[in-house]
């Protein structure tokens, strides 16, 4: 269509339009996503009106039920069968429901549920002037080690707004891999990237570590989302439409009605691939690929534990959920550009993660690297362009999410006169002094390097197997190096826990809460069943293995 | 009937069951539990025998199929037994021999400790063995292959508190292991050829296979039997296996499990019917031992390494009988039948003599003895004759049907090997005139000598040394008691009648050759010829050993003599050999290894982790903490990935 068409575009929209339809909104199979945003919002209203000593209860009792509802939901919409013969598009072509999104849905109400757990831990730092304490700054906008900051301890304030920004998040979480329009999700991103950003700055202890990772992690996120939000705009020049169905459609050469709008733009390849890369960086941000991870490490290094955990596991579900979803449905007709390309990050990510990690003497920022690592392995499972690629993402995913909160949750119970020792140097004979705190650490060490019997093992047998099949043999060989390269410093801290001499001056391990207890418990017994007997498992991400579009 | 075939096999490996994991309550009466089950196992076979005699000659053969041992597609392993002529033949001989050397070890080995355990070990030994003879398929048939290997082992090592025979247990094992390598090698090839390893299929199809296939597989047969039966160049472990108590050497050394290798080539006839180049080199083989062993046999004043000698020559005539066809292969198991009398009766009258003079082995020291020990005087005599090729004796027959097979070969390569044969047969007549002579006849050298120096405890600590103090005294020869004297009576018997027995009207010919097959040949000589020229080379023998050692005194420490015997006193220098070539090899070989391993491997190795440590510490640099230039690397990131997006699809 010519540029003279266009013109006569403006006469044409002098007529009268047609009504704008209500939108209609399938709110059952939205159920999981509303539930917990209403309770966030409830959340807030707590916040208000709630008094200050009960505020911790009600907020916790509020997360928790909206959290185990919402899974319930999802569970329910899983028996209807949405996730396999029923699978539709709702709210007006907005929010997929298909196995994958409630796959993933469930994982992230799940591993959220036990990191709540987590944030709710009130008995691992010595009660101050009387008031039991949490992982969280007694206010937030008090200047660090101000007087203000005092008097909000002395007035044993606590920061119980944690708990609807986490359900904010979790919401956006939920979203973001089931969005099926590139604006919904790029709302789902901001949504649950900005709680995130706030809770990374609300650490009780190193405050000012803990602003810098938060304000790092905004400053490169909202950068990240300026890529994204570009790709999105170019992608829209390219194809017309937000719609991954309509983007998809364009792209395989299907749909040939042009906007006239677009005339110029549309149908150009240049769009498509530069709008395809930003987008996929925008995502690759978020699970830290390589060469997009470098907020990681200092992030997860400052965040307060439980938020790191929590972090580490739910963004890492969503983000690659939507990066499936992206390039399974949007972009699967340009499989033969996007792939050559993510095998390269793949391979960076895996060894890059392994290879820094070696030399790490912070045990959180060691599973900072350790998590780039895995992001690379999965990558390798995104990489299969198969079915079996899709479900052994899904099943890796689930196991990965448990052992992380797992993992974090022991992190945070290692403890010293300045708070929680992270330096490796101090874990030092930690299993001579607590042999089973030790134990379950091994336990989650041995499932993050990929040893039998644990969830590790599956999870990486599923993922190479899927691209090994898929074709990607070399990423495999890489795959299985990094692996090597990754065990050596989980056995190093192993051996370090377990065959040298305790120091004097070590850490003491806190006796937790039954909640930080359970959500150990939760994650060991998890590594386990999936490690052990996987098969069920197994089974149920093949069968949420199908994309709807 | 053919049920019965799992329970020879199965009443000694319960002896062997019951008497290892037993316990010492079995102490008193565990010998004769072996005796008893070792008999049942004979009593089963004579009714087997006697069931297949009432047969037809040609379905004779039995088929007993057990269980399926490895089902994997196309790998089936069965465990099933084939009992035709030929194992019938071998379940005799071993169930016969087997069950009166345990009677003999009931006398022998009454002073040792640990009585139950060699019972239980000889019965382990008859089990491995019969398995072995019974086998219907090559994969079994390696399972007691490697049973007789470990009884063996055992039992050579039986007194471990002397070094001497802890080595030579061990030398016995690993030169075996080398035989038992071209085993399991011939046993792949096997499959890999026919898909199975099972007798009929193999033997029937070996006509139409390739010759080359055939002959790799009888040459790594052939390496099998060399190491089982210490052909050369693999017989060094033989002379050191008499090191065991005297009973073992009479059973598995001399009997029984050394000529297991004649039978795995008798067995593989068809195969080796099909690789006219293995059965030369089986020839060649045979040959060579024949002589290697015969020189031995001359040199040793040791008399049971002078018998071992001779066994290892005469398996040398079986094996070079085996290489000469279908017709050879019924005389190398009838001589081999015939050896098994008459070996074992030598070596059970070489146990006596040493039981009755302290363990005095030195046959320099003996002399004389014919007076003292009549019973052990004529059945050894016996023995002799029969070895020797006396006319109408045993091994009259059965080794003079080899020698004329030998020249019916027909051609160089017959006159070559019928010479050697005929060569051998004088070299025996001289050598085990000497042993008779030493021993039985001439000055009684053992008067106002002490035997076995305290220092060098005796070879055979469990027989009767415990005299007091007084043990290493001149010693009182003496007869052996009767649980040892009948068995060597029985053995004489055997001796003497089987050669002839087996001999009236062909019998033993007519037994095998539905298994077997046999050809005559067309011998350039005739059989009168052939036995006349024996029996001048016998008495050519005889007569030049007289000459040496019954005419003259004989010192008692012996003269230096050549070179030649000088070489042969040490084995002809075989372990000379193996320690220049293999042992010093070898250790070159893993000293190279281990340096290559310290220097290349652990660098590369160790290299490796420094560098990757290296690499990570500069990477981290990278992370400096500023969001600036984490920015930057996220720009760069994505120019690169656009890049990149944009030359895929350049290209």
């Amino acid at each position: 269509m010519s540029a003279t068409a266009v013109h006569s575009l403006w006469t044409m929209a002098a007529e009268p339009v047609d009504k704008i339809d209500a939108p209609k909104i399938e709110y059952g199979q939205l159920a999981p996503t509303l539930i917990v945003i209403g309770a966030a919002v409830v959340g807030v209203l707590i916040e208000a009106f709630v008094p200050r000593k009960s505020r911790y209860h009600a907020q916790l009792f509020v997360s928790v039920v909206a959290l185990a509802a919402a899974f319930a939901a999802v569970v329910a919409l899983a028996a209807g069968d949405y996730g396999t013969t029923k699978a539709r598009v709702a709210a007006m072509g907005a929010i997929a429901v298909d196995g994958p999104a409630l796959f993933l849905q469930g994982t992230i109400l799940l591993v959220a549920l036990v990191a709540v757990f987590t944030f709710a831990e009130r008995r691992l730092d010595p009660a101050a002037h009387g008031n039991r304490v949490d992982s969280f700054v007694a206010q937030a906008g008090a200047v660090p080690g101000g007087a203000g900051e005092q008097a909000a301890v002395k007035a044993g304030f606590t920061t119980t707004e944690v708990f609807p920004l986490v359900l904010f998040a979790v919401g956006g979480m939920l979203v973001f891999p089931s969005a099926n329009d590139l604006l919904t999700l790029f709302i789902a991103l901001e949504v649950f990237s900005l709680p995130l950003y706030l809770l990374c700055a609300l650490a009780r202890r190193k405050r000012l570590m803990s602003q810098e990772a938060a304000v790092k992690y905004f400053l490169l996120g909202a950068f990240a989302s300026a890529f994204t939000l570009f790709g999105i705009a170019l992608l829209y020049g390219y194809a017309g439409s937000v719609s991954y169905g309509t983007i998809a459609d364009v792209v395989d050469g299907t749909v040939e009605t042009v906007d006239p709008a677009l005339a110029d733009t549309m149908g150009n390849d240049a769009l498509l691939l530069i709008g395809a890369a930003m987008l996929v960086m925008g995502l690759l941000f978020k699970v830290g690929a390589v060469p997009f991870h470098m907020w990681t490490p200092d992030v997860y290094q400052g965040a307060p534990t439980p938020v790191t955990g929590f972090m580490a596991a739910a963004t890492k579900v969503a983000a690659f959920g939507a990066l499936l979803r992206l390039l399974y449905v949007v972009l699967p007709g340009l499989r033969w550009d996007w792939r050559p390309v993510m095998w390269g990050v793949a391979i960076i990510t895996m060894l890059g993660g392994a290879i820094v990690a070696i030399t790490q003497t912070d045990i959180k920022r060691l599973l900072a690297y350790s998590s780039i690592a895995h992001a690379g392995f999965i990558l390798a499972g995104v990489i299969a362009t198969s079915e079996d690629g899709i479900s052994s993402v899904l099943f890796y995913l689930g196991a990965y999410s448990f052992v992380t909160v797992g993992a974090f949750a022991v992190v945070t119970l290692v403890r010293d006169a300045g708070g929680e020792a992270t330096h490796l140097s101090k874990w030092a004979g930690l299993g001579r002094r607590s042999p089973l705190v030790a134990a379950v650490f091994a336990v989650f060490l041995l499932a993050f390097a990929g040893i039998p019997l644990t969830s590790g093992f599956t999870g990486k047998f599923a993922v190479f197997k899927a691209a090994a099949e898929g074709g990607a043999g070399p990423l495999v060989v890489v795959g299985v190096v990094s692996s090597a390269i990754a065990a050596f410093f989980y056995i190093r801290v192993i051996v370090l826990m377990f065959f040298s001499e305790p120091k004097a001056d070590g850490p003491s391990v806190a006796v937790p809460s039954p909640l930080t207890t359970a959500a150990i418990g939760v994650g060991v017994a998890v590594t386990l069943v999936l490690g052990v007997a996987p098969q069920y498992f197994l089974d149920l991400a093949g069968q949420a293995g199908v994309f709807v579009r | 009937m053919e049920k019965l075939i799992a329970l020879l096999v199965a009443a000694p490996l319960l002896g062997a069951a019951v008497l290892l994991c037993g316990g010492r309550l079995l102490d008193r009466v565990g010998h004769w539990l072996g005796t008893l089950l070792a008999a049942a196992s004979f009593a089963v076979a004579v009714v087997l025998f006697t069931d297949m005699l009432g047969k037809d000659a040609e379905d004779r053969s039995l088929h007993q199929h057990l269980f399926r041992w490895i089902p994997v597609e196309g790998f089936q392993a069965d465990v099933a037994f084939q009992l035709d002529q030929l194992s019938m033949t071998f379940v005799l001989l071993i169930t016969s021999v087997g069950t009166l050397i345990h009677l003999y070890s009931v006398g022998y080995m009454e002073h040792d400790e640990r009585r139950r355990r060699f019972f239980g070990y000889l019965n382990l030994f008859l089990a491995a063995m019969l398995l072995l003879v019974l086998a219907d398929n090559y994969l079994l048939l390696y399972v007691g292959w490697e049973g007789v290997g470990l009884a063996s082992y055992l039992l050579i090592g039986f007194w471990q508190h002397k070094p001497s025979a802890a080595t030579a247990a061990k030398k016995a094992f690993l030169v075996n292991r080398v035989g038992d390598m071209g085993l399991s090698i011939a046993i792949m090839l096997m499959f890999t050829t026919f898909g199975t390893f099972a007798f009929g299929p193999v033997l029937g199809a070996a006509e139409e296979t390739g010759e080359g296939k055939l002959t790799a597989i009888g040459l790594m047969l052939l390496l099998a039997a060399c190491g089982k039966s210490a052909q050369v160049p693999l017989q060094s472990w033989l002379g050191d296996a008499m090191e065991g108590p005297t009973p073992v050497s009479a059973l598995i050394h001399a009997a029984t499990m050394v000529t297991a290798g004649v039978y795995l080539i008798v067995r593989s006839g068809e195969i080796f019917n099909a690789a006219p180049d293995a059965q030369l080199a089986v020839t060649v083989v045979g040959a060579v031992t024949l002589l290697f062993g015969a020189i031995v046999g001359c040199a040793k004043d040791d008399i049971k390494k002078a018998l071992a000698g001779s066994t290892m020559s005469q398996i040398g005539y079986m094996i070079l009988a085996a290489g000469l066809g279908p017709i050879g292969y019924v005389f190398a198991i009838m001589h081999l039948v015939t050896h098994g009398f008459f070996k074992a009766g030598l070596f059970l009258g070489a146990g006596s003599v040493m039981h009755g003079m302290n363990d005095e082995v030195d046959m320099r020291k003996y002399g004389g003895l014919r007076k003292y020990m009549p019973v052990t005087f004529v059945t050894f005599g016996l023995g002799y004759l029969a070895i020797i090729g006396f006319p109408g004796l045993s091994g009259f027959f059965s080794k003079d049907k080899i020698i004329e097979a030998a020249f019916a070969k027909g051609g160089a390569e017959g006159w070559i090997l019928g010479s050697v044969a005929l060569l051998g047969a004088a070299i025996t007549a001289y050598y085990m005139t000497r042993v008779m002579l030493l021993t039985f006849f001439g000055e009684e050298r053992w008067r106002h000598r002490a035997t076995a120096s305290p220092e060098e405890p005796g070879a055979e600590p469990a027989a009767e040394t415990r005299g007091g103090p007084g043990g290493h005294a001149e010693p009182h020869p003496h007869e052996s008691p009767a649980s040892m004297t009948i068995p060597m009576v029985l053995l004489a018997v055997g001796s003497v009648f089987a050669g002839g027995f087996f001999s009236i009207g062909d019998r033993f010919v007519h037994w095998l050759e539905p298994v077997t097959h046999h050809d005559h040949g067309d011998s350039p000589l005739s059989a009168a010829t052939v036995t006349g020229a024996t029996v001048v080379v016998l008495v050519v023998g005889v007569t030049l050993a007289w000459f040496q050692y019954g005419r003259r005194p004989v010192p008692v420490v012996a003269p230096r003599g050549s070179l030649l015997t000088r070489a042969a006193r040490r084995d002809l220098l075989q372990d000379d050999f193996n320690h220049v070539v293999l042992v010093r090899g070898g250790e070159h070989l893993t000293r190279s290894l281990v340096y290559v391993d310290h220097t290349l491997v652990d660098g590369v190795v160790n290299g490796t982790a420094a560098s990757v440590g290296g690499l990570s510490g500069r990477l981290r640099k990278l992370q400096n903490g500023y969001a600036r230039s984490y920015a930057v690397s996220m720009f760069g990131g994505v120019a690169v990935l656009i890049a990149a997006t944009l030359l895929m699809r350049a290209v």
